[in-house]
């Protein structure tokens, strides 16, 4: 831009005719020294719900604890076909968009051009919602579906195997438990993601409307949406979000103080994961506050970096042939069980379909608020065909290659080498146990160790960057102070609810968030398909 | 003494700007100055703009009227879009000035407290890294 006169328009987009204008229900004042922008009533009352359910969790644990966890159980079994029907709505609806053509629309107007490189676009995606699960569930959970499916009197209804199993069958167990656990990790999580990131990307970038959850539902509730109608959906967003980012920071302290004192003896104390929250949240801190590009994004492609690396070195000196070759096969048995895996009626394998699949949709959609919300600020320029093939069908391909380097290499260790340990070890640690199979494994449980931390750095500063944008009504330019609330406050959260008991409590609240979420993820689709067809296409 | 002059200008806040815009015009008839008037907006459409055309159309309206308002002959106005605007305002706007071969910028700041030890206001901040003459406005 070094002609100030000479601007590049944005070419075509369908704008929006709105009475709202952006900010105009947000109070602008100082406490003490700080300025503050917040959106009146998003701001207060998801604050003051989050300390009460705090509060109510920490005072009445016996009683809230089970309550919360019922109701979680409740909604995953009673409304499992909902939750299955729906993720294949959305995967559907993404796959149909990349060949029909509103795949054509670009998200910021005809002439807009991508914010992002590819590179720093993929880091920031994986870092923001599922570096951190593939970290713990690489090694895991390949194992936990390949012994179900083993394991004898699998296919029966006591069994937690995927379908009817494979009992006695290596080979099909290993077909079937990988095929299994890329279903929970690819086209269905990443479709979920993408539909929420899409109808946010288009209703701001192309619509003109504030970067915000309640925007997508204009096309539905019209004006209203301004109303208490968009106040609970965004209030519902941030209440997902802070909970989900919170308890998941707090069993993360868990995990990554059980892997320190694993690789170093460091002892696992309520004090090691005071600090390690602390520190998290620090690091986080320093993200938020360096900003999107200098904190967030470095951090992201710092992250992506390693875990390249990590993932290379796995590649090279674990089953070299078996892993390439293995990508091939979980590929070829992912399709040929993705449409017995997605059905949502008449199941048999209810443990399954239940506990594993719907209990997976329910905790992905949860956590869509933030993560769809974080890729459509970083995906404005993108035609909608890029951004499915690059948010739905890339990522989907790099976690079968994941699932197939780690996990495949877990259960070679099992199968193969009689490596025992992998199997029993619990589940913070199979992924450092599977690492010490291989050689170096000092360095690479290292390495291991420094992306766990690194990934929730990187999921705490993108959230906070997320619920700030939400309760200042959809501004991304409000104070810094707000974004560094945040940051605090989800450390704060995450420390009051280890040190008092209520993880597992509050954690199953805001995976039940996932109901609520389906049904405005089900409204979105329709949003999206209007939204699109009324936008110019070139 | 000076070839250009540049003033950051925030649409959003025009009315605090008023005295820093009337000094500005001053030392521009004072000395001949061509100005160019510079915005910063996030890609996220806001109070002031949907889009980014808007934006950079809002931007050249405001120049317009500075124009005529005070009876300016050489008036260019430059629109800027961050990625983090709360963040990346000083780092914008010290390459603003580079591209518009400003040497001389008028900027408006509120009276520093507290907050400006832990977050450096951004008149400050420019006025401490930028090397052309700035004059900060109370």
């Amino acid at each position: 831009m070094t002609d100030p006169t000479d601007i590049t328009p944005e070419g075509d987009a369908n704008l929006i005719e709105t009475e709202y204008e952006i900010g105009q229900d947000n109070i602008s004042t100082h406490i003490g020294p700080f300025d503050l922008d917040i959106h009146n009533p998003v701001f207060l009352v998801s604050g003051l719900t989050i300390v009460a359910f705090v509060f109510l969790t920490l005072a009445f644990q016996d009683s809230v604890g089970p309550m919360f966890n019922d109701m979680r159980g409740w909604l995953t079994s009673t409304f499992d076909w909902f939750f299955l029907g729906a993720a294949n709505v959305f995967v559907v609806l993404c796959l149909v968009l990349v060949v029909s053509p509103l795949g054509k629309v670009r998200l910021g107007g005809t002439d807009a051009t991508p914010d992002y490189s590819y590179a720093g676009w993929f880091a920031m995606l994986f870092a923001a919602g599922m570096g951190i699960g593939l970290m713990f569930y690489g090694v895991s959970e390949p194992i936990s579906h390949f012994s179900s499916s083993f394991a004898e009197g699998a296919g029966s209804p006591d069994s937690w195997a995927p379908l009817s199993g494979a009992a006695g069958d290596t080979e099909g167990a290993i077909r079937l438990g990988m095929a299994a656990t890329i279903f929970h990790w690819a086209l269905h999580p990443w479709a979920i993601y993408a539909v929420v990131a899409l109808a946010l990307a288009l209703f701001s970038y192309n619509k003109g409307l504030p970067l915000t959850m309640r925007s997508m539902f204009y096309p539905i509730f019209g004006e209203r949406v301004w109303g208490w109608t968009g106040h609970i959906i965004d209030i519902l967003a941030v209440f997902a979000t802070l909970f989900g980012l919170a308890t998941s920071l707090g069993f993360g302290a868990e995990q990554a103080s059980a892997g320190l004192d694993f690789l170093f003896g460091l002892p696992a104390t309520e004090t090691t994961k005071v600090f390690l929250i602390i520190g998290i949240t620090g690091l986080a801190l320093l993200s938020v506050v360096a900003g999107l590009d200098a904190g967030v994004k470095r951090l992201s492609e710092i992250n992506m970096a390693l875990a390249v690396l990590l993932l290379l070195f796995v590649v090279l000196v674990g089953p070299t042939v078996a892993i390439v070759t293995g990508f091939f096969s979980n590929l070829v048995s992912y399709l040929e069980y993705l449409v017995p895996l997605s059905n949502p009626v008449g199941r048999t394998d209810a443990n399954f379909s239940q506990g594993w699949t719907a209990f997976y949709w329910a905790w992905w959609i949860s956590w869509s608020p933030f993560v769809g919300m974080f890729i459509a600020r970083v995906s404005r320029g993108r035609s909608v065909r890029e951004f499915i093939v690059c948010v739905l069908l890339i990522p989907s391909l790099v976690c079968v290659f994941w699932m197939t380097a780690f996990g495949g290499t877990a259960i070679s260790q099992i199968v193969n080498d009689g490596y025992q340990a992998v199997a029993d070890a619990s589940l913070e640690l199979k992924l450092f146990t599977m690492l010490e199979g291989l050689p170096l494994h000092q360095i690479t449980s290292f390495v291991g160790i420094v992306l766990v931390i690194v990934f929730f750095v990187t999921s705490s500063d993108s959230g906070s960057l997320v619920i700030d944008t939400i309760t200042a009504g959809g501004k991304i330019d409000s104070p810094v102070t707000q974004r560094v609330f945040w940051a605090v406050f989800e450390g704060l959260v995450a420390i009051a609810l280890l040190l008092g008991g209520g993880l597992g409590a509050l954690q199953a609240m805001a995976v039940s968030t996932g109901f609520p979420f389906t049904i405005v993820l089900l409204l979105a689709c329709y949003a999206i398909v209007r939204g699109l067809m009324s936008e110019p296409k070139g | 003494m000076y070839s250009k002059l540049m003033v950051p200008v925030d649409l959003a806040h025009v009315e605090r700007l008023e005295k820093a815009l009337n000094t500005a015009a001053d030392l521009a008839k004072l000395y001949n100055l061509p100005v160019c008037y510079v915005g910063v907006s996030a890609s996220a459409p806001s109070k002031i703009a949907h889009t980014p055309a808007e934006f950079s159309r809002k931007m050249q309206e405001f120049g317009q009227s500075q124009a005529s308002k005070y009876g300016l002959s050489d008036v260019t106005t430059a629109a800027y879009i961050s990625h983090d605007p709360a963040i990346d305002l000083d780092d914008t706007l010290m390459k603003a000035a580079k591209d518009s071969g400003a040497d001389l910028v008028v900027m408006a700041s509120h009276v520093p407290g507290l907050a400006e030890h832990i977050f450096a206001s951004n008149a400050g901040y420019f006025a401490s890294y930028a090397d052309v003459s700035v004059m900060v406005v109370r």
